[in-house]
């Protein structure tokens, strides 16, 4: 009896808790973004008096919101799609090879450049990305699928080595190629650390800013996040139209949460114990 | 697949890091002739007080985050993994701040406490939530750790419930048979169990810490005066304007001997009192 006693006075601290800390931020930005600067000498917290759907316009005008939208969506899927095909090939020939020496090699080359904090490449890289004309969306992708491949290949090498390989000794005598086995018997065993790389890479470089920021030089190419960036001095002091902005921006990936939450959560949870 | 794999990645990871340790022992400033002047930049960064005061910072920030982070996500997962109503939506609910990106979280944060926090501070007449906290240079790094906690509590939070589910229930029959109350089952035995996750979450909030970089640009960039630039921010601002870059790059060099160092100290130190735990 005790023990269930405890449980409701716990439950309803972590709702408190929860309603503070959580719901009551988003709150602040749902309610803001509806408002009209009318409504907000009144009230700052109160429901707005009348929906003020104008702010959404304004700012979709602004932010130029479809475009970044776009530019994001184009740029997450892409690189996540890439990143699952190119890495996992990449981890299989080193983990099916790492007696060899050169392998061997090659693994803890890529894994140690996971101590390498992104600020000692950063300066350098700009200069030779855009010598290179790769300052665009393409450039960006592919800056994404490189920089994946330290900690992907540590992940899916990991993985690799708890498959048996007795599968594939098995294809090569009925006479299958290298990658008929790879895409018929070693890629659809690596579904689950695929949605685990596949979740972090596309939390990662969806709410992705600084390398938008130093890589993407024009305008029209920025994504979700660097156009508030961008366009933070229109807002000026318009705080109802910058929240609207806002939540534009937040909306796709809180939809996507919504629905997928069980999902995301097991793969970020997955991913840093791997670790 | 590998070969290009291999040729891409150095030429786009480990080029850009030769180049940036080569310029760092250059007088470059991003678009003339340079020539070569030793340690000269590393002698400098040292006597730099604007890098001196970006170290502060970081590192006063990244402690300061790192505890607060641990000990209310274990907290929470404490709470959220024992017998309570609703886990399931209240895990997603304390996972949301996780997913939202940092730069925005960041402005949205930067009117709660530019406008929302004032105006309560004044009602309930506490002088020192009365103003802007973000423009005062003693407590503007206090808002930014609560925006970064904010985010990466949800974070902690998760890895620390999936430990305490690795956790055999009977272990807890038997020491509540044995009479020990709730702290020292926590420090007996939950703690010891969830040690490796407590690892994981040290290291990763830790280098998370010390690389922010979002939070500033959105909340304070960089002020009031310097008071709340991080060592990304001074290395990104200075280094792409003010004609610095082989000087910042000496400023990264030494960035990225002290996060080796400590990623090295910490999983060392960690991994031995796991086992001695």
């Amino acid at each position: 009896m005790k023990k269930k006693k405890t449980s409701l006075v716990l439950t309803l601290m972590m709702i408190i808790l929860a309603s503070i800390f959580i719901l009551f931020p988003l709150y602040i930005l749902i309610s803001t973004a509806l408002k009209s600067p009318q409504d907000m000498i009144n009230s700052t917290l109160s429901l707005p008096t009348k929906f003020h759907f104008d702010n959404f316009t304004q700012a979709i005008k602004i932010t130029n919101f479809f475009d970044a939208f776009g530019n994001s969506a184009v740029i997450t899927c892409v690189s996540v799609l890439f990143i699952i095909l190119s890495n996992s090939m990449v981890s299989y020939a080193i983990a099916r090879n790492r007696e060899v020496r050169f392998f061997n090699i090659l693994y803890c080359y890529f894994v140690s450049a996971m101590f390498v904090p992104f600020q000692i490449i950063m300066l350098p890289l700009v200069k030779q990305v855009s010598s290179f004309q790769l300052d665009n969306i393409p450039g960006i992708i592919v800056l994404y699928i490189v920089y994946g491949l330290p900690f992907n290949i540590f992940l899916y090498v990991g993985y690799l080595k708890s498959l048996p390989k007795s599968l594939e000794e098995a294809a090569t005598i009925d006479g299958a190629s290298i990658w008929q086995i790879f895409f018929k018997i070693i890629f659809p065993l690596l579904k689950p650390i695929n949605a685990t790389i596949g979740i972090l890479a596309f939390l990662g470089t969806w709410n992705d800013f600084m390398l938008p920021l130093i890589i993407l030089s024009k305008p029209v190419q920025a994504t979700l996040p660097l156009v508030q960036y961008v366009f933070q001095g229109q807002f000026s002091t318009n705080y109802n139209l910058a929240f609207a902005s806002y939540l534009l921006a937040l909306a796709p990936i809180i939809i996507v949460y919504i629905f997928a939450q069980r999902f995301i959560i097991s793969g970020v949870t997955n991913g840093a114990i791997k670790q | 697949m590998t070969i290009p794999a291999l040729i891409l990645f150095f030429t786009f990871h480990t080029l850009p890091l030769i180049k940036g340790i080569f310029y760092s022992f250059t007088d470059w400033n991003g678009y003339s002739d340079w020539k070569f002047i030793g340690f000269k930049n590393f002698i400098n960064v040292f006597q730099d007080d604007t890098i001196r005061n970006a170290y502060g910072f970081t590192f006063k920030f990244a402690i300061l985050t790192t505890i607060i982070v641990n000990v209310i996500s274990l907290a929470i997962a404490i709470a959220l993994n024992s017998a309570i109503k609703f886990k399931n939506a209240l895990r997603a609910i304390y996972f949301l701040p996780n997913i939202l990106g940092v730069l925005i979280v960041g402005y949205i944060f930067n009117y709660v406490f530019a406008q929302l926090l004032p105006q309560f501070g004044t009602y309930l007449n506490i002088p020192i939530l009365s103003s802007n906290i973000l423009g005062n240079p003693d407590l503007a790094w206090l808002g930014i750790v609560f925006v970064a906690s904010w985010q990466s509590i949800a974070f902690s939070t998760i890895i620390y419930i999936s430990g305490l589910q690795t956790i055999d229930q009977d272990i807890y029959e038997a020491s509540d048979i044995d009479g020990a109350n709730k702290w020292q089952t926590f420090r007996k035995i939950t703690f010891p169990l969830i040690a490796p996750f407590f690892t994981i979450n040290m290291v990763l909030s830790l280098k998370g810490s010390l690389m922010v970089f979002d939070q500033i640009i959105a909340m304070t960039g960089g002020g009031p005066g310097n008071a709340t630039q991080s060592i990304s921010y001074v290395i990104f601002h200075f280094g792409f304007s003010g004609g610095n870059f082989a000087y910042q790059s000496a400023n990264a060099v030494l960035y990225f001997i002290v996060i080796v160092a400590i990623s090295l100290f910490q999983l060392k130190v960690l991994a031995k009192r796991e086992v001695d735990l």
